[in-house]
């Protein structure tokens, strides 16, 4: 086996909430190698999107270890998981979270500027012809219907041709028709760059177009298959 | 790299508009606007004083002498040095129409009068015709008030004196007078030569008399002083010139305008609440941005430039458009101010009190802003998966504290070194501080009250629900107490300290003093006037002293300013008396009074309060000037004197001898039944026409205009503060007004009515203004107390009318920004709101 992309070993994440402490994940185990694609399901409050965080480095694990790419994202501040991220991830939000005083091709533009890419504006005038929004770059996200914002949050997150790509329930807000064209969307950037792909969603069918579909139960791992 | 970069991201933010910035904008603007403009004022009544230095002055320089006219030799040196000269005596005295009298400031001028400028009367008439004699009588010109005081019309006879005079002209306005200083009496203005035969400026009488040069071009100002006053040092001789007309008007401008900065500084650090508060609910709309940031891979700082260029961007804004307020609103009201105020001005636009102004609004924006943008590094990624936001309070990073502490330390240095008094600068900021820190503990204390009261109101749903509230954090107490309270305690201080001043000198002070001073009392005729009075039975007490004026010049044969600084007693000519024993009430402090009859080398004894703070001591000696004659003594005892009675004090008093020969008049005071002192004084007038006589209630009556005056112009400062406070107050409401909305139609929902709902609405704001009135009231109150007790050494009492009225005016001002917002919160549907927020 490849150096994995990500290798998390028994880790945990308790959270302090009003009434007090809650253990969100249970010794999670999980190695994801390069290319793979992974389908997180459960029930709510499984921890899915808990799990993507931490893998993310959005949230840090409290217990365990969490490597992704050879490094300990338990180890690093928060500004070296802001530098990781911006050289190695992209994201998709359920709520697109566009940046509203942005326009469309700005919005995209962000993370190439944030990494310093000289030709920001042009890889991301490219990226929004690729999810078939060229025309709209000047656009506002206000002025974009929901399906519309999540293809411009689509391209913000692969522009800069990322070796992950994390996606939160990227079809939650939206119809069952831009659903499937954004989850085509999806599969078919990740296809095309290679990114090693984590998708967290509520859907079976659409798990099973990973290469791997993990199920969560009350913070731990309740099953592993291979997509059919 | 990063700056950059967050300066593209600011700039794409920015363009999202002003909305949210309204109350930024206006509370950083209208401090600003506020210091801006009495700078403004300042500079312009400086730049009206020095281009009319010698329009005030009345000639290019100008040499006074205390109750002397000039000697020959200095009469030559005026007319060797200056191409005119114009001699003017300025005296009190009683004009009088048959047997109503009224006190009057009396200029004697010449044919010259005046060297500079003009003076303007009504009828219109050159002053020449004014006062020259028709048929035998002199004409006199007279100020609006004492026309008025007296029922004269033009035309009417009135007497100086034994001399009469007709009324020819009302001055309207006077081109020297700004340089004279405070007058107990408004003016009257006759010829020199016409007061022969009245009696008036006899031997010892008191007057100044002023000499106006005219020089030639080119006159180098400096050696022409330095040689007067070598010429004759030691004559009592004051020089002025054109270069300072009016110093004492000058410094009075200048302290004033340097306390109301002081109190303007108030104002934006209410502003300054308004601005944090504004700036947290910015960044806490922001939040999702910042997080969505952070996710995309910007670093800390990144996100903390992105902000603070954004801030900072609004914050210049809001300072340039009260420098721009503040520099345009003095000139645009200058027809009024120029009218109503006594003193030329020149209104322009000056840099200098802008960028004061701009640099306290910059350094304010600094300080109460960096905190909040400080937080935006709590923001963290996850906050777009679930509230992850660290509402917690917590002190931010060491070096934000620091730059904090900096940016104060900045503003207190800059406050000290453009106003000149640390001493100010120090106690008004400090007190700023205090107030801000008794307010935003109070606030604290409020809410953790109402939350432990709203659970004891079960039953009262009204008031319960308004303890919520206050209790909670959607109501923001802490704004509205802060922001209000503080411009309520500075108005509440000015009214505490204004009235209980008033109340000294208007209230107890006439009970205790006496009904009447008596001046120019000739030596032949203190006799005759002391048999006068008694004799009366009305009178319960006069006091008559022997009176001369001096002027200390050294202490210990160096000058006296390098010993007593600028002491009142050593600044100015002052009076001074002569006994052989000490007044049998006299309490000596320290040393020995000199043998009756005494005739040895001249003795001194001092005010004992005087000398402790000018630091002599028994021993010390003290040369005086009078009449131009040098008079050295020693200290041999210091006696209490008390000048708070208004009675009879002198700070110093010599033995006899060593006045023996100079020219003087008595000093007395009468005390006397009310109902008598009009007959008293008919008779006295008639019997000494040249008697001055000062009413004590008129004094204290002008006395109390004058800190009228002061107060208003301090409540002025204090309305802005008020007015930035209110501003804040209807920022606080409408920050909370999505949430009365919800609030209301969940009640609604629940079956409240909307009588119910309003009446707790009003509740919750009515308590708050309450709250923030009687804090404000506690301050001002300790403010007052501090001021009466330590710097006027008065005794302090709470000044009733004027608590009231903050604690109604705190009241009003919230229950008004509270209704302005809930009408839409009474008015909207239920399920449109709760469908909104799913």
């Amino acid at each position: 086996m490849s150096n994995p992309v990500f290798s998390l070993k028994d880790a945990t994440l308790r959270l302090n909430g009003n009434a007090g402490p809650v253990d969100i994940l249970h010794g999670i185990s999980l190695e994801v190698t390069a290319g793979e694609s992974i389908g997180l399901i459960g029930p709510s409050g499984s921890g899915k999107s808990s799990l993507l965080m931490v893998m993310g480095g959005l949230e840090q694990a409290t217990g365990g270890t969490v490597f992704a790419m050879g490094e300990d994202l338990t180890a690093m501040d928060e500004d070296a998981l802001s530098r990781f991220r911006r050289d190695r991830m992209g994201i998709v939000f359920q709520s697109f979270h566009l940046i509203p005083t942005m326009t469309a091709l700005e919005n995209v533009a962000t993370p190439l500027e944030l990494a310093g890419h000289a030709d920001a504006f042009d890889r991301a005038a490219e990226a929004l012809d690729i999810v078939g929004l060229g025309q709209r770059a000047g656009h506002y996200p206000a002025q974009m219907s929901g399906g519309e914002q999540q293809r411009v949050a689509l391209a913000r997150a692969t522009a800069p041709r990322p070796a992950i790509l994390l996606a939160d329930e990227p079809t939650g807000n939206l119809d069952s028709a831009n659903g499937e064209a954004i989850m085509d969307l999806l599969f078919n950037l990740r296809d095309q760059f290679g990114s090693t792909l984590v998708l967290v969603t509520h859907s079976d069918a659409l798990a099973q177009r990973c290469d791997r579909v993990i199920t969560l139960r009350d913070g731990r791992i309740d099953s592993t298959a291979v997509a059919a | 790299m990063s700056l950059s970069l967050a300066t593209k991201f600011a700039r794409r933010e920015l363009r999202g508009g002003l909305r949210g910035f309204r109350l930024f904008l206006a509370c950083l603007a209208l401090g600003v606007a506020a210091i801006a403009a009495v700078g403004s004022v300042r500079s312009a009544i400086e730049a009206g004083l020095e281009r009319e230095g010698a329009s005030i002055l009345g000639g290019d320089a100008e040499l006074e002498l205390t109750y002397r006219f000039a000697s020959e030799a200095e009469r030559a040196w005026m007319q060797a040095n200056a191409t005119a000269v114009s001699e003017v005596a300025d005296f009190r005295s009683m004009a009088v129409v048959g047997e109503d009298r009224a006190l009057t400031q009396v200029k004697a001028v010449d044919e010259l009068y005046p060297l500079i400028g003009t003076i303007t009367l009504s009828p219109d008439m050159p002053l020449a015709d004014a006062l020259a004699p028709i048929e035998g009588q002199s004409g006199a010109v007279m100020e609006r008030a004492l026309i008025d005081r007296l029922g004269l019309t033009i035309g009417d006879t009135f007497a100086l004196g034994t001399n009469n005079y007709t009324l020819r002209a009302e001055i309207t306005r006077e081109p020297d007078n700004a340089a004279g200083g405070f007058n107990l009496g408004p003016r009257t203005l006759v010829l020199r030569d016409s007061l022969e035969g009245s009696g008036l400026l006899a031997s010892g009488a008191l007057f100044n008399s002023k000499y106006r040069l005219l020089l030639p071009e080119g006159t180098p100002i400096d050696e022409l002083e330095l040689d007067a006053k070598e010429q004759f040092e030691g004559s009592g001789l004051r020089w002025r010139d054109a270069r300072n007309g009016a110093p004492g008007v000058a410094q009075f401008v200048e302290r004033l305008s340097a306390f109301l900065i002081l109190v303007g500084l108030s104002g934006l650090a209410v502003g300054g609440v308004g601005v944090s508060a504004a700036v947290r609910s910015y960044l806490s709309r922001k939040t999702e941005v910042i997080a969505t940031l952070r996710a995309l891979g910007a670093d800390r700082a990144t996100i903390f430039q992105t902000y603070f260029i954004q801030i900072g961007i609004l914050s210049l804004l809001g300072v340039a458009i009260g420098v721009v307020l503040g520099a345009l609103l003095p000139i645009a009201a200058s027809p009024i101010l120029e009218a109503r105020l006594p003193i030329p001005t020149a209104f322009t636009i000056f840099p200098a009190p802008l960028f004061e102004a701009g640099m306290y609004g910059i350094l304010t924006a600094f300080i109460f802003t960096l905190w909040p943008l400080a937080r935006t590094d709590r923001v963290r990624a996850a906050t777009l998966f679930r509230d992850a936001w660290d509402g917690a309070s917590r002190l931010p990073a060491p070096v934000f504290i620091l730059a904090t502490g900096a940016a104060i330390a900045t503003l207190v240095g800059m406050a000290g070194w453009f106003n000149g008094s640390w001493f100010l600068t120090l106690w008004t900021l400090g007190g700023i501080a205090g107030a801000l820190a008794i307010l935003a503990l109070a606030a604290f204390a409020i809410r953790v009250a109402a939350r432990s009261l709203s659970h004891r109101m079960r039953g009262r749903p009204r008031v319960r629900w308004a303890m919520s509230a206050i209790g909670g954090t959607g109501e923001g107490a802490g704004a509205v107490v802060l922001s209000l309270g503080l411009g309520l305690s500075v108005l509440a201080a000015v009214g505490q300290i204004d009235g209980n001043l008033r109340q000294a000198i208007a209230g107890n002070l006439p009970s205790i003093a006496p009904s009447y001073f008596f001046v120019d009392i000739q030596k032949g005729q203190i006799e005759g006037y002391t048999e006068r009075l008694e004799n009366d039975p009305a009178v319960s007490r006069v006091d008559s002293a022997p009176m001369m004026r001096g002027v200390v010049t050294k202490i210990n044969d160096r000058p006296a300013i390098e010993v007593a600084g600028d002491h009142w007693v050593v600044t100015g000519d002052r009076g001074l008396t002569y006994a052989d024993q000490p007044n049998p009430d006299a309490i000596i402090t320290e040393g020995e009074w000199w043998p009756s009859g005494y005739t040895g080398p001249p003795q001194i004894s001092f005010a004992a309060e005087e000398a402790e703070e000018m630091g002599l001591s028994i021993g010390d000696t003290v040369t005086i000037n009078v009449l131009g004659r040098d008079i050295t003594g020693t200290i041999t005892s210091f006696q209490e004197v008390d000048f708070s009675t208004a009675g009879i004090g002198f700070v110093l008093t010599m033995n006899p001898a060593a006045l023996a020969g100079a020219p003087h008049t008595f000093l007395s005071t009468v005390y006397a039944e009310p109902e008598a002192e009009a007959q008293i004084l008919r008779d006295l007038a008639k019997a000494y026409p040249n008697i001055t006589a000062v009413r004590v209630k008129d004094a204290i009556d002008r006395v109390a205009d004058v800190l009228a005056g002061l107060a208003a112009a301090t409540s002025y400062g204090a309305a802005a503060t008020l007015l930035t406070g209110f501003l804040v107050l209807i920022g606080a409401a409408a920050a909370g007004a999505d949430a009365r909305t919800y609030e209301a139609a969940m009640l609604k929902t629940m079956g409240a009515s909307r009588r119910m709902i309003a009446t707790s609405f009003i509740l919750r704001a009515a308590l708050l203004g309450l709250a923030a009135g009687g804090i404000a009231l506690f301050v001002g109150a300790l403010g007052g107390w501090a001021v009466s007790t330590f710097v006027m050494e008065t005794e302090y009492t709470i000044i009733w009318p004027s608590a009231l009225l903050i604690v109604a005016g705190g009241i009003t001002a919230t229950v008004l920004a509270g209704l302005g917002f809930a009408r839409r919160a009474l008015q909207a549907r239920p399920a449109r709101v709760l469908r909104a927020r799913e």
